[in-house]
């Protein structure tokens, strides 16, 4: 039996500094995307014992957090789903992104050279998402702090976007 | 240019791909004859003033009908394509 070696879609690329901002990768255990059926939203969220939330908003239980992802799909991390047949369509997201979580006093004017939304705090507060662009790839753009933003992309574009937040933050620092 | 997204709020036009015009959505019967398949699949207006286009929002993955004006550039409407067709 061959023994794999687990690695994560950002691999050793991070934790890195640069232009006074901390990158980290979250690395998410498991996580689903649930669309609820047709007329079916409001037993997904008591299935799941959690409030599904609005577009551009997330949502937090116990072991849970729910992201908006777009009409009708919610992006769902948590140790386990209960069963949704004939509620939603699951599908299992685990490994399929990569979770970037930025960090630093100057993450939004960096941000503000990639991402084409008014990310400062006062209209973009904790707990508020966006799916929007990160440079050229689609992303979905969460605050999770008053200083920290996470930004999640395909797996496949993990060193794209570390390398565009590097630039970013390094010219930022640089001007 | 700036559009607005039915779900996400105001966004930056490069958040969007054009299809063409929302003629689109009114797909003739299947007997309704050569003429009117004619116009649905290849005859479009070209006008000076307000038209409906089909614009993609590429994060969300909504469908959207943009009503702007070609002489102004003035943006003056976007509908979920899903609120038109069902």
């Amino acid at each position: 039996m061959v023994n794999l070696i687990a690695q994560t879609p950002c691999g050793d690329m991070l934790p890195r500094e640069a232009g006074g901002l901390t990158l980290t990768e979250v690395v998410i255990a498991r996580m689903w995307s649930v669309a609820p059926l047709k007329g079916q939203q409001k037993a997904v969220a008591t299935a799941l014992g959690i409030v599904l939330p609005k577009p551009n908003r997330t949502t937090s239980g116990a072991e849970m957090h729910a992201l908006w992802g777009g009409p009708g799909v919610f992006y769902v991390r948590a140790p386990a789903l209960p069963d949704l047949t004939g509620k939603a369509a699951v599908t299992d997201q685990s490994d399929a992104w990569a979770v970037v979580s930025v960090s630093g006093p100057v993450v939004v004017d960096v941000l503000a050279r990639l991402v084409p939304v008014d990310l400062r705090q006062s209209t973009f507060k904790t707990g508020h998402t966006a799916r929007t662009l990160v440079g050229h790839m689609t992303a979905s753009v969460t605050r999770t702090g008053p200083d920290t933003i996470e930004i999640m992309v395909m797996r496949s574009m993990a060193g794209t976007l570390v390398h565009e937040l590097t630039r970013a933050a390094t010219l930022f620092a640089g001007r | 240019m700036r559009i607005t997204c039915p779900h996400c709020g105001e966004r930056d036009r490069r958040e969007f791909t054009y299809q063409g015009d929302a003629l689109a959505l009114n797909r003739p019967a299947p007997d309704a004859g050569e003429g009117a398949w004619d116009d649905y699949l290849h005859n479009r207006e070209n006008p000076a003033g307000d038209t409906r286009d089909l614009w993609y929002h590429d994060p969300c993955g909504a469908w959207i009908a943009v009503d702007r004006n070609t002489v102004t550039h003035a943006i003056t409407g976007s509908t979920l394509v899903t609120k038109l067709t069902s």
